[in-house]
């Protein structure tokens, strides 16, 4: 049997993460790393931007070709762990072999929400959109005549529509909520973007669900009939937590972990979109299915179960979308007292609960967006700082010289 | 390591480092031609002005635990073995989670829509070109602990 001090599941985000923190301690201990797909670490997000042509193959790497050999980190791709015997510590893969381990990071991410729909087992070129087969097997079929429907107007559902809506004839997008990104943009802001999609040409059927696929023909509950030659089912994910709860690891909304990203099990850590983490903005615990915090929990695991004692307590939800020349910026929760400033073509709405900003929308060019998320990073207290001019131009300006001088004159 | 360092009681907020910061990365040798463009070469640091005559230049802060690096979703930047953080262009796809993740502002979009951000005149193989030309130590380079 192969023993190995460290052991990941997982090749993107959390556990490229864990690999670095591992190492950043431990520059010698035996690392394996076992992955589904047969691929070198490659950004999961930019299978749009491939489906788009604005990235090649080759750039899609999350980490160089020789990550693996610099980090001294052995792999297993396109080989699935089958099961987790945690008390024996002992791993069973699906090529036969069993490994044994001291420390264990489960990274598996998310898998794809297929919403159950008649006819959509049977359904022809019908696709979920977060792996690179899918957007390999889309691209496939993809021409100027293709008639694109797609499930869901979240990110997931939005980058797959973007990156088809100049390579197709027709796109119909369709969700049940009454708004577009409804998990990171309030109703003004869904509307204006809304708008720019349906001028940039996608066709938008909201509070609306699909009944029926049938003979590549997709039946709305509004009773309208959509025929596609590309269905993509963007529905939402889930945290992937089939083999943690096998294995009787606790999980809520995604694996339970502890500050350090230990899970419910000796020696076993969990982190990224597999994982259940607390959102400091919206003060409650969530599936966070997010990059950065995905990298940064994977980094503190690697820490951790290389012995130095690593806490990650600031997760929010943060995302950058870019779409069809609009771009978006959103950061942590928008349910408090909302303020904003127009600015031309521009919107700012920021939400604050008491003297604390909890989230934001900025629609626009803006620069520097990252000083207001590091309000909510460090929940300053906005009565601290000169907030009007703040809200107005993200700058370090507003705040006193004692804290510019701590931000710009002191090592760190 | 040695980093970029403000004193903020000196600065004139007279702007010489953001001109001389952009014709330094504008791969020119002469800074009439770098400028007689239509496109302004862009600086890789911000000079803000407030009110009561308060100026000071923000670069980046090569942080020890960088915001960017760990949330860049291409593995577009990176952090030397000095500790020095860089963009690679051919990588980043402009999607600007970074400018997003950066506490102090430091990133900005280049014209090619890329994010490009102080390297500390890595690319120029000298100190860096805004603290050799500011005219009165606004801001220096050096290690401070």
């Amino acid at each position: 049997m192969m023993k190995k001090k460290y052991v990941i599941i997982g090749n993107s985000a959390a556990g490229i993460g864990g690999v670095t923190g591992i190492r950043k301690e431990d520059k010698t201990g035996s690392i394996l790393l076992i992955s589904q797909e047969k691929y070198h670490t490659y950004s999961r997000p930019l299978i749009s931007y491939w489906l788009q042509g604005k990235v090649t193959r080759e750039n899609m790497s999350y980490r160089d070709d020789h990550f693996y050999e610099d980090n001294q980190c052995e792999t297993r791709l396109g080989v699935a762990v089958t099961n987790i015997d945690a008390d024996q510590k002992q791993l069973t893969l699906d090529n036969g072999e069993t490994v044994e381990y001291e420390k264990l990071l489960i990274s598996t991410g998310s898998v794809p929400f297929v919403p159950p729909i008649k006819g959509q087992k049977e359904a022809q070129n019908c696709f979920t959109f977060t792996t690179m087969k899918a957007a390999e097997g889309i691209k496939e079929l993809l021409n100027e005549q293709s008639r694109v429907v797609i499930l869901g107007a979240g990110l997931i559902g939005l980058k797959a529509a973007e990156a088809m809506i100049n390579q197709c004839k027709s796109l119909h997008v369709i969700d049940l909520a009454d708004k577009i990104l409804p998990s990171i943009l309030d109703s003004e802001t869904a509307q204006y973007v809304k708008a720019h999609l349906e001028e940039k040409g996608m066709v938008f059927h909201l509070k609306t669900q699909i009944d029926k696929i049938e003979d590549q023909k997709t039946f709305l509950s509004d009773g309208a009939i959509l025929d596609y030659d590309i269905l993509v089912l963007a529905v939402g994910t889930r945290p992937a937590t089939s083999l943690a709860e096998k294995a009787e690891l606790k999980t809520a909304r995604g694996i339970v972990t502890d500050t350090q990203q230990l899970t419910s099990q000796a020696d076993i850590y969990a982190a990224g979109d597999c994982t259940m983490s607390y959102d400091m903005s919206a003060e409650m615990d969530k599936n966070m299915a997010i990059l950065p915090n995905a990298y940064m929990q994977g980094e503190v695991a690697g820490l951790n179960m290389a012995g130095k004692a690593t806490i990650f307590e600031k997760a929010f939800p943060i995302n950058s979308l870019g779409l069809l020349g609009m771009h978006i910026f959103t950061a942590g929760d928008l349910n408090g007292e909302c303020k904003s400033v127009t600015d031309g073509e521009d919107i700012k709405k920021f939400y604050f609960k008491g003297n604390y900003l909890k989230g934001f929308v900025l629609i626009g060019d803006f620069v520097r967006p990252g000083i207001y998320a590091n309000l909510i990073r460090q929940q300053t207290d906005c009565s601290t700082i000169d907030m009007e001019t703040m809200m107005k131009t993200p700058q370090l300006a507003a705040f006193n010289h004692n804290e510019r001088f701590k931000k710009l004159s002191v090592a760190h | 390591m040695k980093r970029i360092y403000v004193n903020e009681e000196w600065c004139l907020g007279c702007h010489l480092c953001e001109y001389e910061c952009a014709f330094a990365n504008s791969g020119e040798t002469n800074i009439v031609k770098a400028f007689k463009r239509d496109l302004k070469p862009i600086p890789r640091l911000h000079v803000e002005d407030a009110e009561n005559g308060i100026h000071f230049a923000v670069s980046c802060r090569q942080c020890e635990v960088p915001y960017c690096v760990l949330g860049c979703i291409t593995g577009a930047l990176s952090r030397d073995e000095q500790g020095v953080i860089h963009i690679d262009d051919n990588k980043c796809i402009g999607c600007r989670t970074c400018m997003l993740m950066c506490p102090y502002g430091a990133l900005t979009i280049n014209h090619n829509k890329t994010v490009t951000k102080c390297e500390l005149c890595t690319d120029n193989n000298q100190e860096p070109a805004c603290v050799q030309n500011c005219p009165n130590n606004a801001i220096v380079f050096e290690e401070r602990e």
